[in-house]
């Protein structure tokens, strides 16, 4: 560690004012007063004030790091290793061992490298305990922009929010700078809007006001009846679906009734993935509704259900391949096929519009 | 901290939510720009990826942002949906005063982030543009002098959708063609006269290469127009390049947009409003050159 040039930096920071991070507080009093979480020392000169300083190495370097970072970067990196919680010692002392915290998917550790700087790496949560020689590195946070835009099964992921971030791969070696910057491409504006929301800033543009700003083809999507937002919400929005927490919801005075979810950052409007599938949903819900008589028996009707489920829950790939006991298994839903729709493909043999023949005129 | 107002380049393109590769010119060219060591920082932003147009500038620390559309035309894209999701205070396309080509920059401030936005128009109304669809001919002929006895196809939509559509590709046509170098040059359209699907018939050299105005590959440059030129039956089946179609050789570039140098036409974009670059306009040129650069 480069004591003299962190000593240095700070005399010359005092001179335009006090230093106060995390329990170490220097100013000048015709001296120089120094405060630790051990006591003060006061009317120092600049040799004594060195010395003072020299012998709280952490504190020293506490401030160094701190000093250079602005914004939500700083307050990221901070948040990560519990500095507003954590005391100086104590924190260097995990720091040593290695601190990790979660975002989304993204297992990110920092640790001090032999120098004593803080390096960062990050990995998918699944891989925290991966032998690193099994996981495939990348040193340049740009560099994961490809992987990640894949799930573990090699389909495009258009929400880089969703929870299917691919596991298998590290970027080690990270500056605080680098760590951020991998952050924002795994999960981009999420530092920014997280870091708005803790300082009371954060912008949430509610569903009726995302709608009436559409234009073009999207310019339908205020036509959605409100019940239907709930079910948009549910469909898209949820953390199964989504790692940002929805802090939108219809109005400003009219929240969504469906959870919002509990991810450490925000979601402040509706995104372009939601106004594309609402666009459809809207087009949809002009039909008017009909009855169909529909002829099942009761495990039959359980069984669409289950189908229903399944698809909607992605599970269909878990349901083993002769588990007939499971409604969404591939050889009961065949069998159901078979037996209930009819070659064209109607369910129970019952057209989807009626046949113009039967009609009054 | 430094004395001079740091600068932002945002590249601002469509993206897709089907299309894995719709994002990767955007992603590419703002690489290349940031070797460059033009700007303090380079950042995209999509209107169907992330970051999102909504959030893009805020994920910039520079003072200034000069925000350069990945978009062949002026249109409802650059006139009407970018300003909008961008925020950009007191918007209004006559700050632009374009024919449909003309657009430079305009100057403004974003509602949700303080920093002054410098909004350009598009990449693909730029005059640079003109050498990236060059460039596109040499790198697909693997011939840093073609020309000579080569026909020039240059294909964009027609003005179905956009009117400008049709302007730009007009424009570079018009470029390529008063330069001389090529013996024929020809602007095609995809759903109007002169279409596309008769290439062939209008030209008489024997060598074309066939350039589709557009940023990124997919639906259209990969599926439509090597069917519609006649280069395969079925694009899964994949085609020569170049293809024997109607005793003619033709040469099919794919999207122009696509092509490195494009990089060289969002830093001018910038440069010309106003943001300092050095010499990074003449770096780009060479670093993108398929052999070494003698133009």
């Amino acid at each position: 560690m480069d004591t003299e040039r962190r000593l240095d930096t700070l005399v010359g920071a005092v001179a335009d004012g006090p230093v106060d991070c995390d329990g170490l507080r220097v100013e000048r009093d015709g001296g120089y007063a120094v405060e630790t979480p051990e006591g003060r020392h006061e009317g120092l000169d600049e040799a004594a004030l060195r010395e003072t300083l020299a012998a709280h190495e952490r504190l020293l370097d506490n401030w160094w790091t701190w000093h250079r970072l602005d914004g939500s970067r700083r307050a990221f990196l901070r948040w990560l290793e519990g500095a507003d919680e954590r005391p100086v010692d104590e924190r260097y002392d995990l720091l040593e061992e290695g601190l990790t915290a979660g975002w989304g998917n993204l297992w990110i550790r920092v640790d001090l490298d032999d120098a004593g700087t803080r390096r960062y790496e990050l990995r998918h949560a699944d891989d925290a305990d991966a032998d690193p020689d099994d996981l495939t590195g990348f040193d340049d946070p740009l560099d994961l922009r490809r992987p990640l835009k894949f799930d573990d099964d090699g389909r495009y992921r258009p929400l880089k929010t969703a929870p299917n971030a691919p596991t298998g791969w590290r970027l080690g070696g990270l500056t605080g700078r680098d760590c951020v910057e991998a952050v924002d491409v795994a999960y981009p504006a999420t530092v920014a809007n997280w870091h708005r929301e803790r300082t009371g800033d954060l912008d949430v543009t509610h569903w009726r006001e995302t709608t009436e700003r559409q234009t073009g083809i999207y310019g339908v999507v205020e036509e959605l009846p409100r019940e239907a937002v709930e079910w948009v919400a549910e469909a898209a929005c949820v953390d199964s679906q989504c790692l940002k927490r929805r802090e939108w919801g219809y109005d400003e005075e009219d929240d969504l009734t469906v959870d919002g979810g509990d991810g450490p950052f925000p979601c402040r409007e509706p995104c372009s993935l939601v106004v594309a599938a609402a666009r459809r949903w809207t087009t949809l819900e002009r039909e008017e509704e009909r009855t169909y008589e529909l002829t099942l028996t009761p495990s039959e009707k359980e069984q669409v259900e289950a189908v229903i489920d399944a698809v909607a829950d992605g599970t269909t790939d878990e349901i083993r391949e002769a588990d007939v006991y499971e409604g969404a298994n591939r050889y009961r839903t065949r069998y159901l096929r078979a037996k209930r729709l009819d070659d064209e493909g109607n369910l129970c043999g019952v057209p989807t519009d009626p046949d113009p023949d039967d009609g009054d005129d | 901290m430094t004395d001079h107002r740091s600068q932002a380049l945002v590249v601002v393109a469509h993206g897709s939510h089907l299309n894995p590769d719709s994002s990767a010119p955007a992603n590419e060219h703002a690489d290349t720009v940031r070797a460059s060591g033009a700007f303090d920082e380079v950042r995209t932003g999509f209107w169907k990826e992330e970051p999102s147009l909504r959030e893009v500038l805020r994920t910039v620390e520079a003072d200034e942002a000069y925000v350069v559309p990945l978009f062949i035309s002026e249109g409802y894209f650059t006139e009407q949906v970018i300003p909008r999701e961008l925020r950009l205070d007191g918007w209004d396309v006559s700050a632009w005063d374009s024919d449909g080509l003309s657009a430079d920059s305009a100057t403004l401030a974003a509602d949700d982030v303080e920093k002054t936005v410098h909004y350009c128009g598009p990449v693909g109304t730029h005059g640079s543009f003109t050498d990236v669809l060059v460039r596109r001919a040499e790198s697909v002929t693997g011939d840093p002098d073609v020309g000579r006895e080569f026909g020039l196809a240059v294909v964009g939509h027609g003005t179905e959708r956009n009117e400008n559509s049709a302007k730009a590709i007009e424009y570079h046509a018009d470029r390529i063609r008063e330069r001389g170098r090529f013996e024929e040059v020809q602007a095609l359209y995809m759903d109007e006269e002169p279409e596309v699907d008769d290439v062939t018939d209008y030209f008489e050299s024997e060598d074309v290469v066939v350039v589709p105005l557009f940023v990124s590959d997919g639906f259209h440059t990969q599926e439509d127009i090597p069917e519609d030129v006649g280069l395969t039956d079925d694009y899964r089946t994949g085609y020569d390049v170049p293809a024997a179609v109607d005793g003619h050789r033709l040469w099919y570039a794919g999207a122009v947009g696509t092509e490195s140098l494009t990089a060289d036409v969002i830093i001018e974009r910038a440069a010309d409003a106003g943001a300092d670059v050095g010499d990074a306009v003449e770096r780009v040129r060479e670093s993108t050159a398929p052999e070494p650069a003698d133009d």
